[in-house]
């Protein structure tokens, strides 16, 4: 039995952006577990200062390109909250559709390409093609239809172009979308078999108890703007986000952190399930204050917020994006700690602890770059 | 098949070398590599081509021993230009891969102000975290090849690859994107009442953006020789401010150079 372990996984793969984990076990007792952070930050909250707001949508999409057109919304969502724009329902429609697919898409990446490798015991997607083509190909063929309606309704799968501040652009054609409809009726068969493939998953035993925090739905999943509500009993609307996210720094990380009733919170699709498996209040709507403008969107790795506050031309001189990813790294921090205590006193190789912990990591489908921004 | 290995695909009847290419990433989105993998009805077909030997994004196992290395992202900081120097000593063909590698994209944005420390301070304020000035990867290295776009188009990028594999030459356009949007038979832009940079930035994007009506942004840069003059009397004449064309020359970086102003060499 071995008893003393050293984890270094530098940096991280299969998730978007740099990160490293490191464990220390020393005679069974846990010395040290950290999530790092080393992603270079861009700045985009100060590149912004000084724009008018139709360059917002544009230029804070490219935060991200798994999650663009989450970006995008968020970012379209907040200039119009801040000048009084109520998008109409088609457009309301359409765009919670551009949502969903991009969502489609990211998790089917997230977990055919990027996890289902180290349920099968390979490095990557790319052996898996000649062992499980099969799988392979249902993944691709899922990813394929979500990005194709993505680049129908958005112009693009990614940095989309038609989507902008009251509206679209331009719009798809009906028989566009009709032929859309007949290939989404398709592909449930093939998601029930990514569902039994996932539950036949021989997943890690590790628990550890959690605040969830989430949009709040009205009638219907949330995915785009509405009440934050956390597992801990916390309600706010979406103008108070900070209070919601309450962000700091910390020396292991370039990405802010975030914490709200105890030192660190998740976000993502797990807290979106347990947050709204019944809908047990109506939300309410509020109307946003002049000149300042907050929005929550559910993207895939859960709720993000951009907010920006504007002079009378129209001009930024105030932004602020909170990310997913970055709300959930105390949260993954302490998830590590937790695993690796767990794991510390029985006698786990590296290589079985560097897979454990990464697998942890992994689940949160971090996107880093994103969160550091 | 082993890389490196002429393999079962050939052309015109010849076998092809099948070349180890490694995918790295500096300050960006990642959105352009994860453009290679969001072709999914390509995917296989571009596989059998290369072998990936490195990206991050997908894979665990790592190589140093590749031949094409695709970069992506611009340069901030210092232990990023190290790392840059290490993939273009290992790499025969060092490929900037997307607007943020060619012309520092919009992270170069920063770079506008003076001040680099109270734009740190703006987003991190009493802690500032390490950044310098926003520079592109020519400014460190020698580069062999740009694929331009924000992102970069994956249909350019598998035909550059495969100009790569059969050793054919690779010439990018030198005409605007206007020609190709005339091509498209799409309504002007500026008819429209939007502006759009599609008569000076160079094409081979097939006008994404203006096939969607949005303007051009000028993500791909300057096509060979691009009339600015004329640029700028087209904009004023359809009552755009001169704010809102330097919002769009300075959004990717890739016209700095005729601005007068910026990085790009």
């Amino acid at each position: 039995m071995k008893k003393t372990c050293n984890v270094n996984i530098k940096p991280l793969t299969r998730v978007e952006g740099h990160g490293n984990i490191r464990i220390k076990i020393k005679n069974g007792k846990l010395q040290e577990a950290k999530w790092e952070v080393i992603e270079t930050p861009r700045f985009f909250e100060a590149i912004l200062k000084g724009k008018k707001w139709d360059n917002a949508p544009w230029i804070t999409g490219r935060i991200c390109g798994i999650c663009s057109i989450g970006h995008t919304l968020a970012s379209i969502r907040a200039v119009e909250n801040a000048f009084g724009i109520v998008p109409d329902e088609q457009t309301r429609k359409l765009r919670i559709l551009l949502k969903h697919m991009e969502t489609l898409q990211s998790h089917t990446l997230h977990l055919c390409f990027l996890v289902l490798p180290d349920f099968m015991n390979t490095g990557s997607v790319f052996p898996l093609i000649k062992t499980h083509g099969d799988v392979v190909l249902r993944a691709a063929k899922i990813k394929k239809l979500a990005n194709d309606v993505c680049d129908c309704i958005g112009g693009r799968r990614m940095h989309p172009t038609r989507t902008v501040v009251g509206g679209f652009t331009m719009l798809p054609e009906k028989e566009e979308l009709r032929g859309f409809g007949d290939r989404l009726k398709d592909i449930i068969e093939d998601l029930m078999l990514v569902a039994e493939l996932v539950k036949g998953f021989n997943l890690p035993d590790f628990t550890r108890e959690t605040e969830f925090v989430s949009l709040k739905g009205e009638d219907s999943y949330p995915f785009i703007g509405g009440d934050m509500v956390s597992s801990d009993g916390v309600r706010m609307r979406e103008e108070e986000y900070k209070k919601m996210t309450n962000e700091y720094m910390t020396d292991q990380s370039t990405s802010k952190w975030c914490r709200l009733s105890r030192d660190s919170f998740a976000v993502g699709a797990l807290a979106r399930l347990n947050n709204n498996f019944e809908f047990l209040h109506p939300a309410a709507k509020d109307a946003a204050g002049s000149g300042i403008g907050v929005a929550a969107v559910e993207v895939p790795r859960g709720i993000l917020y951009h907010s920006y506050e504007f002079d009378d031309n129209g001009k930024i001189v105030k932004c602020d994006c909170v990310i997913p990813t970055g709300q959930n790294h105390a949260n993954i921090q302490h998830d590590l700690e937790g695993i690796a205590e767990k794991y510390a006193a029985q006698g786990k190789t590296d290589r079985e602890l560097e897979l454990l912990t990464a697998m942890l990591v992994r689940a949160y489908d971090p996107c880093i770059s994103c969160s550091v921004h | 098949m082993e890389a490196g290995e002429t393999g079962t695909r050939t052309y015109l009847g010849v076998p092809l070398y099948r070349p180890r290419v490694a995918f790295f990433e500096f300050s960006s989105c990642e959105g352009c590599q994860l453009q290679i993998l969001n072709n999914e009805s390509t995917l296989l077909d571009f596989l059998s081509l290369v072998e990936v030997v490195n990206f991050r994004e997908a894979m665990t196992a790592r190589s140093d021993d590749y031949e094409i290395a695709f970069v992506e992202g611009s340069i901030t900081r210092d232990d990023e230009v190290k790392r840059l120097k290490k993939i273009r000593k290992k790499a025969k063909v060092l490929v900037a891969l997307g607007s943020c590698a060619c012309f520092g994209g919009v992270n170069q944005l920063k770079n506008r102000f003076k001040d680099l420390n109270r734009v740190n301070k703006e987003v991190y304020g009493k802690r500032p975290i390490e950044s310098g000035p926003v520079r592109t990867l020519e400014d460190i290295v020698k580069v062999d090849l740009k694929i331009y776009g924000c992102p970069v188009k994956k249909e350019e990028v598998e035909k550059i690859v495969l100009h790569i594999a059969i050793g054919k030459s690779i010439v990018l356009p030198k005409y605007p994107v206007c020609m190709e949007c005339k091509r498209n038979e799409n309504i002007c832009l500026f008819e429209l009442g939007e502006p759009c940079l599609g008569p000076v930035t160079r094409a081979g994007c097939d006008s994404w953006c203006p096939n969607s009506r949005a303007g051009c942004w000028g993500c791909r840069g300057p096509a060979d020789e691009p009339n600015m003059e004329q640029m700028k009397k087209i904009m004023e004449e359809y009552g755009f401010s001169e704010e809102t064309i330097l919002d769009r020359l300075e959004c990717f970086g890739g016209f700095s150079s005729l601005m007068g102003k910026g990085n790009t060499k």
